[in-house]
């Protein structure tokens, strides 16, 4: 924890050194996330709901969707850029130190732009909160506070399996973008909109469904089913794999070398 | 004249050369473009009426924005020009006996004309045998078809002499970025690239219009499927051309500022 | 203190040719070719002595370099050092070496270095007043004084490098590697480097192996040499060893090393 907080320190003043660059990728980053925006906005000036579900509801997920996604890209960008630290030789240096390597990893790469999008996030956030106030219960509150994490956690555990293929390719998987940004992308609507396969393919393979659509419902109301707001636990499960690949991936690569 | 087809020749080669991220490209854009799809079925599907394009015509804007993705991307920028501006170097390019607004007007487009060989293809042949509710119509008329490839050739000079503005711009700041995240932006939003244009509120359609930005990708991709047809169509396709002559003009006036500025400071 | 045994890896390169017919081949069908790139290594090294691992590029130094420090794993062979199997126990194991890569940094680039050097105190624990003491015996040393609230981006390659050597010994390791060290630099900075890399030797008691292509890094600091080729030890001993087995005693090490290239068609 110690070396971690000396990671953050160093990043922050790495920033500081070039502030304006900072400020304005921050911005930019909030004004792509404000375009998405823009986009969900003029389509329910025309359109009253989707399948049911209100402005509000959509935004309610997306900027929840938003928060997780800028949350572990902010803080797991390290493998997020892992084919870098691959070919730049980086990752041979963090297997000489004596500290976990995931660790080292994280603390290589902390992009605190990000903040943009986060904030767009928290804006949209209380903006649905004004709008439209959920009947908030300690449960939900517990709720909202764990879809935020295991979104997290679940973004976070993609750009591990991401950099774990590194090992293997020694060069980025551009098609991963798919289910990073593409996810990023169309989590702002409630995931039942598109269809029952996506819903499946984000229950069963890939739990996206359950740190959006599935408690989603339970916050808003849309069922009363208690069982269905605990699905965002599902998230470990995912992780279990992607652990095991990861001790996998090291193996292989002090075997091949790069 | 040679000059510049020479200079279109090596960069077109160049670009050539990145089979392997062209083809993450096209994958991409077909699960995005996919998603895109589903997404705007199920607002047709809770409320047709509301629906200000036919369903055929939002799924061909869909696929064709997919697959000509890298010839109308806004946020797409050669880099060493930046940088060429930024640490001097471009001077030795003011010295040569070139115009470096044609350079560079012909660098931008063999790029994204090469990119989109690599990708437009595969993705139109595809999306031409997917099933019904997904798939790629032809257009509907001949004369359409003409006024689609008119008017791609023009929307594509017109991203082109845009983003020619920004980088002469950088002559004037020492932070472009900043510029060109407004430019991005703006223009995404401006342009249909977040959603087409008829999605938009009707006060908000009509100011679109006062921007180059509606007459690039908005008008190729709704002449296709037939949406803007008949004297809309030859008005579009003038608009083009009328906010072509404009943005080079312009464009041409700040080289000419910029070559100025530079023989007057001694280089 | 480092022993080396049979030491041997082999990589799978794959082979592409030119042309577009082949290129599809190879994408249904990999051709891979094995190559050897260490084939049965075996040293021994005590404590405290300086030795020289050289040999003509590609000969597998770094790849030795990588399975001494724990990055790899060797395919076949023993390695201990100090009692440890490098690529076993990392974490322990690590703590004992340093290791400076002529071409790459490991100082934090916008950052003044001796923020570097903290954060280097925290990822190997190093005691405060234990850091300190290294700090001060390493900037009077290396002559750092000037140069460690500098950002990394500001300092001349002489002068990182220095900084580098000195962060690789901050947690006082009992190995260093040393890749290629005077890579690039100026005959002032080079003659600087080597004389750190005796003062630290002679004063820690420090065991130096140092893969270079300077033949003058070689003359003036290693005590032995361990020549390699094709993935073999081909020679193993002193300088005038060496130079006992050329027919000209009064070729200069670099013309000495040609001739052996030649001769064993390395």
């Amino acid at each position: 924890m110690k070396l971690y907080k000396r990671y953050l320190l160093l990043h922050i003043q790495t920033e500081l050194e070039y502030k304006t660059s900072f400020l304005l990728t921050a911005i930019g980053q909030f004004l792509v996330s404000c375009n998405v925006f823009i986009g969900i906005y003029f389509m329910f000036q025309r359109f009253s709901t989707v399948k049911g579900y209100s402005f509000e509801e959509c935004l309610f997920c997306f900027s929840l969707f938003l928060l997780s996604f800028s949350l572990a890209e902010m803080f797991f960008r390290g493998f997020d850029q892992f084919a870098s630290m691959i070919s730049n030789g980086e990752f041979d240096r963090i297997l000489l130190r004596p500290k976990s390597l995931v660790l080292q990893v994280l603390g290589s790469k902390i992009e605190f732009t990000r903040i943009g999008r986060m904030l767009q996030a928290l804006v949209m956030f209380v903006y649905v909160l004004l709008r439209q106030p959920i009947e908030w219960t300690i449960l939900k509150a517990c709720i909202t506070v764990f879809m935020i994490l295991g979104g997290t956690v679940l973004f976070a555990a993609l750009f591990v399996l991401y950099a774990t293929i590194c090992f293997f390719t020694l060069e980025g998987l551009e098609i991963f973008n798919i289910f990073t940004d593409g996810a990023r992308e169309f989590g702002k609507y409630p995931l039942a909109i598109y269809g029952k396969n996506i819903l499946l393919f984000s229950t069963f393979l890939i739990p996206y469904a359950c740190i959006q659509y599935y408690p989603f419902l339970y916050l808003t109301d849309h069922t009363t089913n208690v069982m269905v707001a605990f699905t965002p636990i599902a998230v470990l499960l995912f992780c279990i794999p992607v652990h095991l690949f990861w001790n996998y991936g090291i193996k292989h690569y002090q075997s091949k070398g790069s | 004249m040679r000059k510049y087809s020479t200079i279109f020749k090596i960069k077109f080669l160049a670009g050539l050369q990145y089979r392997t991220a062209a083809w993450a490209g096209i994958m991409t854009q077909f699960v995005w473009g996919f998603l895109e799809i589903k997404m705007f079925q199920a607002f047709y599907q809770t409320e047709p009426q509301s629906f200000p394009m036919t369903y055929s015509g939002i799924v061909t804007y869909v696929w064709l924005q997919q697959a000509f993705l890298s010839l109308y991307m806004l946020w797409f920028w050669e880099n060493d020009l930046f940088e060429a501006i930024q640490n001097g170097n471009v001077a030795y390019e003011l010295v040569r006996p070139v115009s470096i607004y044609n350079t560079w007007f012909v660098r931008n487009l063999a790029t994204r004309v090469s990119k989109t060989c690599l990708r437009a293809l595969p993705i139109l042949v595809i999306t031409f045998f997917l099933p019904p509710n997904y798939r790629l119509t032809f257009p509907s008329n001949s004369t359409q078809f003409l006024g689609f490839l008119l008017s791609i050739v023009l929307a594509l000079l017109i991203v082109v002499s845009l983003s020619m503005l920004i980088y002469f711009w950088a002559f004037y700041t020492i932070q472009s970025l900043g510029l060109r995240m407004i430019f991005q932006t703006l223009g995404d939003l401006l342009t249909g690239a977040v959603i087409p244009l008829p999605f938009f509120p009707t006060l908000l359609q009509k100011m679109s219009l006062f921007f180059p930005f509606a007459f690039a990708q908005n008008i190729p991709f709704r002449v296709y499927s037939g949406e803007i047809s008949g004297i809309a169509m030859i008005r579009s396709i003038q608009g083009q051309i009328f906010w072509i002559i404009i943005l080079v003009g312009f464009g041409k006036w700040l080289e000419f500022r910029v070559k100025n500025r530079m023989t007057i400071q001694g280089g | 203190m480092i022993h080396v045994s049979r030491l041997s890896k082999s990589f799978k390169v794959y082979k592409r040719e030119a042309g577009i017919y082949q290129a599809i081949h190879s994408f249904f069908q990999r051709k891979y070719e094995r190559v050897d790139a260490l084939d049965s290594i075996s040293f021994d090294i005590p404590k405290g002595e300086i030795v020289g691992y050289i040999g003509p590029n590609g000969a597998g130094k770094s790849t030795t370099i990588k399975i001494l420090s724990g990055i790899l794993v060797p395919d076949e062979g023993e390695c201990v050092i100090n009692g440890y199997v490098p690529w076993k126990d990392r974490k322990e194991y690590v703590k004992k070496i340093g290791v400076v890569f002529g071409q790459r940094s490991q100082l934090w680039w916008d950052i003044p270095v001796i923020d570097s050097f903290h954060l280097l105190k925290d990822i190997y624990t190093i005691e405060p007043t234990i850091f300190q003491e290294s700090l001060t015996e390493l900037t009077a040393l290396l002559d750092l004084k000037e140069i460690l609230k500098m950002p990394t981006r500001q300092l001349s390659l002489g002068q990182r490098m220095r900084c580098e050597i000195a962060a690789s010994l901050l947690h006082r390791p009992d190995i260093l590697f040393l890749d290629e060290p005077t890579i690039g630099l100026d005959a002032v900075s080079k003659k600087a480097v080597r004389t750190f890399i005796k003062k630290i030797n002679l004063e820690f008691q420090t065991t130096v192996i140092l893969t270079t292509h300077d033949m003058q890094d070689i003359e003036s600091l290693a005590q032995r040499i361990i020549l390699i080729g094709k993935g073999r030890v081909l020679f193993d001993g002193t300088i005038p060893n060496l130079r006992d087995i050329v027919p000209d005693p009064k070729l200069s090490l670099e013309d000495v090393l040609v001739y052996l290239y030649q001769k064993l068609g390395i």
